[in-house]
């Protein structure tokens, strides 16, 4: 599915991953983990895309393709999405629209016909409901107002009815109740098949105890420092990131 | 501030050679008035670069062209080819003027309450004009300046209002100044006047338009009162072609709990200048100023907006939004003045401009001069890009970059159309504004 080998990515001259290989097998979920400032988010934007970013080295296969000179809308259609750690507000762009032309882009690159004004919202109100989200956002601007823990449930609608084969969560469960942790949890277990994969970038392993992942990277100071199973997030989780900065200081 | 001896002379020979033919001519007081106002001109000729509210707009353009503002007769128009500039579905009194003259075939007037009157200025200055003696020309600064005093001077034709005591139009009344531009340095000075008693209401529509593509001048202005407790919706929207000269001024005076609320739309013209002036003149009246504009290629956009608060409780409200792209400039200049004993004003200003190029430029300054001591203002502007953390949000989802150009362009704007409560002008400046905007078919099919 996802094959990143040797990737390295500066930022305005800054160099900020060092060398990262990860292998994503369809099916699989992977979790990563690490201090703050270890990478995890300039690793997540850089499979989305996000321009302003540098790669020095290094190559990222997508599906068997080269996913690096592909524009971020040609991502998404390839099916990589990113759920934002920090959602963006859209003033004057209403939610509904937004979401239709997101949709519509899609599915029209997967050669299904557009959905119709009558079909969409018929789609739409069904995931809204599955994500527990209140309808009255659908008819306000793209996150406009909106509080943390409804941004991010209008991040999982975007998944669940945009169903990507590569969901990338940027820290979706940071500074969520447990509530709302849950929805979050859910939203991606619902997605869990097969043919998907799914990575988790969190800081916390809190998330893991509802998604449970197959694999565990630890990040730090820009390279995966250590990989392993769940128990090692468990581990983390008693023992803090101190231990891992000090042996990748080591290394 | 000066004019050149060979303008000047164009301009006093056009003015003593139509002098008959102009609206109200044997009227005494209407040819004092035209005979003092081109007096102002000469002495005043066009602003100049000197001239602080002209300071970013250049008007030699206009200057040395040697404008003709004899009315033109209209070439055997058909309704058929305004209906695009109708606004479809609106039921309303409709007045066309083409090329400065009023059109009977071309307009329509439906029945009206009382004693109302919606009707042609010419026609109201020749049944009677003592009902008008007492409004047109009192308002407006004359000597505001050339554009200002020329326009009184050779007054062209417009539509009148007049609202008795408690009268309520349902119907808007829409006013369509068209342009056909066969002839030779076409020059129009449309002039509006509309008079709102006490307790009445109506909405009021100005709109600007072309047919066919070469350049002339309009220079427009609107005298609006607002009398005790009553309430007036004006729209203007200005969509000549890109080669025509806009300049306006719509003066407004309000009286005690009176209720205003402007919608100023600005599209078209190689050069559009409005002058918007408002004077709170009593207590506790409410002032609205909405704006957009929207420029492009070589375009040039100047609003100049002036709310006075002269008595107190007064409240206004003025929100303008640009969208300039290509080479364009706008200029935005907002001045909310509070006089002295004006207590317990209530003012806001926003102006916020979007530039869609690297090229286009905006000069926007808000304005507020306070001397009273109790009173809540505030003001703000914003100048700035496309932002690129929402385009790629939008690019993330599958939505292709110019799209979400196209969408968040269209977003910016959004909150200044909605607060147009007419549908059928609101839907009418939605489409010109998509037309503009790329993508336009898919972002309509996805908005609409």
């Amino acid at each position: 599915m996802l094959s990143i080998k040797n990737l390295h990515v500066s930022v305005e001259g800054k160099r900020i991953l060092k060398g990262i290989d990860l292998q994503v097998m369809p099916g699989e979920v992977h979790a990563i983990m690490g201090p703050n400032g270890s990478g995890k988010s300039t690793l997540a934007h850089v499979l989305a895309g996000r321009e302003g970013y540098e790669i020095t080295q290094g190559e990222v296969t997508y599906q068997g393709q080269d996913l690096l000179p592909l524009a971020p809308e040609e991502r998404a259609r390839e099916g990589i999405f990113l759920a934002f750690q920090y959602p963006v507000e859209i003033p004057g762009v209403n939610n509904t629209y937004f979401l239709k032309a997101a949709v519509n882009a899609i599915r029209k690159h997967r050669g299904e016909p557009e959905l119709d004004a009558m079909d969409f919202m018929q789609l739409m109100k069904a995931k809204v409901k599955l994500v527990g989200m209140n309808e009255g956002l659908l008819k306000r601007a793209v996150n406009e107002g909106f509080s943390g823990g409804e941004k991010k449930r209008n991040e999982i609608l975007q998944m669940a009815l945009l169903e990507p084969s590569l969901a990338i969560l940027d820290e979706t469960d940071s500074g969520l109740d447990i509530d709302a942790l849950k929805m979050v949890a859910e939203g991606v277990n619902r997605l869990r098949s097969p043919e998907r994969a799914i990575i988790v970038v969190t800081h916390y392993q809190r998330l893991l105890n509802y998604i449970i992942p197959d694999h565990v990277h630890v990040l730090a100071q820009g390279r995966v420092v250590k990989s392993g199973d769940r128990s090692l997030a468990e581990h983390l989780e008693e023992e803090g990131y101190g231990w891992i900065e000090k042996e990748a200081a080591n290394a | 501030m000066t004019i050149a001896a060979a303008h000047l002379d164009h301009y006093r020979q056009e003015f003593s050679a139509l002098g008959p033919q102009l609206p109200g001519s044997g009227l005494t007081w209407i040819e004092k008035t035209r005979q003092g106002a081109f007096e102002r001109f000469a002495e005043m000729g066009f602003p100049g670069p000197r001239d602080e509210n002209w300071k970013y707009t250049r008007v030699t353009p206009i200057e040395k062209r040697a404008f003709r503002p004899m009315p033109k007769s209209c070439v055997g128009l058909v309704p058929e080819d305004l209906e695009s500039f109708f606004f479809a579905a609106l039921p309303c009194h409709r007045l066309v003027f083409i090329n400065g003259q009023y059109i009977p075939q071309l307009s329509k007037l439906g029945a009206l309450p009382g004693a109302a009157s919606v009707c042609s200025l010419a026609k109201a200055l020749a049944d009677n004009s003592d009902r008008i003696e007492p409004y047109l020309a009192r308002y407006a600064d004359t000597g505001a300046h050339g554009f200002t005093a020329l326009n009184t001077a050779f007054m062209g034709d417009g539509a009148f209002l007049y609202l008795p005591r408690d009268t309520v139009l349902e119907n808007p009344v829409h006013v369509l100044f068209v342009a056909t531009t066969q002839e030779e340095e076409l020059f129009v000075n449309p002039r509006n006047l509309i008079v709102a008693e006490q307790g009445s209401e109506a909405t009021v529509i100005e709109s600007y338009v072309s047919l066919g593509g070469s350049g002339y001048f309009t220079n427009a202005l609107t005298e609006l009162v607002v009398g005790d407790n009553a309430g007036l919706n004006h729209y203007k929207v200005q969509q000549e072609n890109s080669s025509a000269f806009h300049i306006a001024t719509l003066q407004v005076q309000q009286e005690r709990n009176s209720r205003f609320t402007s919608h100023s739309i600005s599209f078209g013209g190689a050069l559009a200048r409005n002058d918007i002036n408002a004077v709170l003149d009593a207590e506790g009246a409410q002032c609205t100023l909405n704006g957009l504009y929207m420029a492009a290629d070589r375009q040039h956009v100047d609003y100049h907006t002036r709310i006075d608060h002269t008595k107190p409780y007064g409240t206004s409200r003025e929100h303008y939004k640009g969208i300039l792209s290509g080479r364009s400039r706008g200029v935005f200049n907002g001045l909310t003045h509070v006089h002295p004993g004006a207590q317990k004003t209530d003012a806001s200003q926003s102006n916020d401009n979007l530039l869609l190029s690297r090229d286009a430029e905006v000069d926007t300054k808000p304005q507020l001069e306070i001397y009273a001591d109790d009173v809540k203002c505030s003001h703000g502007a914003t100048v700035g890009q496309l932002d690129d953390d929402m385009i790629f949000y939008l690019r993330a989802r599958g939505i292709e970059a110019q799209l979400a150009r196209g969408l968040l362009t269209y977003g910016f704007a959004q909150d200044v159309i909605d607060h147009m409560h007419l549908a059928a002008v609101r839907n009418a400046v939605e489409e010109v504004l998509l037309a503009q905007l790329p993508n336009t078919q898919t972002i309509k099919g996805l908005v609409s």
